[in-house]
């Protein structure tokens, strides 16, 4: 038996009982790093003293009798979020020697629960893209096809989940991030609501989406890591002070006589057949267990994608204002004055993408355009919203597929942004109105390839996503293959 | 076409970007298809919708005037590009 190929739950009972420690689970995991990164290259940065030195002390806790939700579990951060004295680079050369001095609350919150933290995953620049080709530092790969994209911009902390190369990962999700690679990757991922965890220490992108969520091998495991991710921080103005349940008491119970809404606005052409044929499949394993379908609508759908190419972009120009050479990161050299200085810095410290999204941005929101681009956009918002609250008043959860199609090449989409955008299309609603989103695998493609079903829920109501995922997770028993590397 | 190279010649001087002129003709070129794609916003009466700017409803919050501890200037400017003592030293502002 392999360590590095459990769950959280699978290790903390075998640390539990004594039978290994947490240094022979950090070994196994980075042997397996060292096995499969130079296919994958699900990582930035390695952060391996760190992590024995972690292990070390969960041993010495665990010697005392202390163990906590996630002693001994090694973990990768996406590298948006702030370690303290490690390397946070956002996937950019404007931050490529970025050393933060006070670490994220994620990961402060994770360090108390016991994490380990294995290294900084792969990510589009600044979070902006779907396939982690935006990488400063180079592309990942999917671990089930190293031809094709794993997804983004969360793509490391996806790959490395199904490479193995660690037991669970924390991403970030602004219209997908999450959920996208975790169903491209054939893990599960979660999306929470909007001000649910804290964002102190993420560097932002566009905040009024943005969220911190976990990747985990099971259902099991994303309750346990929300468990220790979620609450309020009077750090973040925008975290929510709203009791936090244990989400593991969600799990297993039954969903008999849930109204479970189907939208028809998701099934529509274009979607790939095999994606379709999953999620039917999906749709009957939930009705097996006691769910009702019932047909719903979500008439704005087709504008998410729409507003969201306004709202994110115009949020990041105004947040990316911040990189101008000065205070951290890198300075373009032999400038004549400050202006000049601010012009090449940016220039050459950011890649395309980034400097596409700002432009885009940057002209919506300039003068005589606001109300056209971003003014409107935040009235057809609140119509999207307005869908969901809708819904929410008919049906419990909400299922549709995660993506339109399972990964694609690498290359295939990095000349025409508007296709690379439509990849998303089904998940930026989620953020747009700020609930909670989960996927889930449902399959393979018969080229091998995982697929993923999404679960939508209304705000603050995670514990719902994670009872429907375990009961579906249980009956649907996805055959348990792992990627050959 | 809604977008001239002249326009974007102007975002990127608002952006601070010091964009290439290849990098000018592409960028018209993919903003121009992201506007019209953009536009289908105008297919919806909006009048009277209260614009959403927020996920959830948030309304400021303080919290109580205490000094706690803070990061220090040697932290503050340990990763500055050219600092000198406790300041940031750039090019020249004005002639």
């Amino acid at each position: 038996m392999d360590l590095y190929s459990l769950t959280i739950h699978e290790l903390q009972d075998l640390l539990k009982k004594g039978e290994v420690s947490a240094r022979e689970i950090a070994e196994s995991v980075f042997a397996r790093v060292d096995a499969v990164e130079e296919k994958v290259h699900s990582y930035i940065r390695l952060m391996k003293d760190e992590a024995l030195a972690q292990a070390a002390q969960a041993d010495a806790d665990i010697k005392k009798g202390e163990i906590k939700p996630l002693t001994g579990i090694p973990v990768a951060l996406k590298d948006i979020v702030c370690t303290k004295g490690v390397p946070t680079t956002c996937g950019s050369r404007i931050l490529h020697n970025f050393v933060p001095p006070y670490n994220a609350t994620v990961v402060e919150k994770l360090s108390a629960a016991g994490a380990v933290f294995v290294g900084k995953a792969n990510m589009d620049e600044f979070a902006m893209g779907s396939s982690t080709e935006t990488s400063y530092f180079g592309p990942t790969r999917n671990p089930w096809d190293l031809e094709r994209i794993p997804g983004g911009s969360s793509g490391g902390s996806a790959s490395a989940v199904a490479a193995d190369e660690c037991i669970a990962s924390i991403g970030s999700d602004t219209g997908g991030s999450i959920r996208q690679p975790a169903a491209l990757c054939g893990v599960v991922g979660m999306k929470p609501t909007y001000g649910r965890v804290s964002r102190f220490g993420l560097i932002a992108f566009a905040s009024s989406l943005d969220q911190i969520g976990p990747f985990t091998k099971d259902v099991e495991d994303c309750a346990i890591m929300m468990n220790a991710l979620a609450g309020y921080d009077p750090k973040e103005s925008t975290s929510v002070q709203a009791d936090v349940p244990d989400y593991r008491q969600f799990l297993g119970r039954d969903i008999k006589g849930w109204k479970i809404g189907i939208p028809k606005e998701y099934f529509v052409e274009g979607i790939d057949p095999e994606v379709a044929a999953a999620v039917e499949k999906a749709m009957s394993v939930v009705k097996a267990c006691g769910g009702e379908a019932i047909d719903i609508s979500l008439p704005h759908t087709q504008y998410c994608l729409a507003v969201y190419y306004i709202i994110a972009p115009a949020e990041a120009s105004s947040n990316l204002a911040r990189y101008d050479g000065v205070k951290y990161g890198y300075r373009a050299q032999g400038v004549r004055d400050l202006a000049e200085m601010y012009k090449k810095t940016r220039q050459e410290g950011f890649g395309a993408e980034v400097k596409r999204r700002i432009m885009i941005g940057t002209y919506a929101l300039s003068a005589g355009y606001y109300d056209a681009y971003y003014g409107k956009a935040s009235q057809v918002r609140a119509l999207i919203r307005r869908d969901f609250d809708e819904a929410f008043k008919r049906c419990d959860v909400i299922l549709t597929p995660t993506t339109p199609t399972p990964a694609f090449k690498l290359g295939e989409k990095t000349d025409d942004p508007l296709q690379m955008y439509l990849s998303d299309i089904f998940t930026i609603s989620t953020n747009l109105a700020g609930i909670p989103g989960m996927s889930v695998p449902c399959g393979f493609s018969k080229a091998g390839l995982p697929l993923g079903v999404q679960f939508l829920a209304n705000h603050f109501e995670e514990g719902k996503l994670l009872q429907i995922a375990s009961v579906y997770e249980k009956a649907a028993a996805i055959e348990k293959r792992r990627p050959a590397l | 076409m809604k977008l001239s190279t002249a326009d974007v010649d102007y975002v990127a001087k608002l952006a601070r970007l010091d964009v290439t002129d290849a990098e000018k003709e592409k960028f018209t070129a993919q903003l121009n298809d992201i506007l019209g794609y953009i536009d289908k916003l105008n297919e919806l009466d909006t009048t009277g919708v209260a614009p959403m700017t927020h996920a959830i409803a948030v309304t400021n919050a303080f919290r109580e005037d205490r000094v706690v501890e803070s990061l220090g200037t040697q932290a503050a400017v340990a990763n500055a590009p050219d600092p000198r003592g406790e300041f940031f030293r750039v090019p020249k502002v004005i002639e």
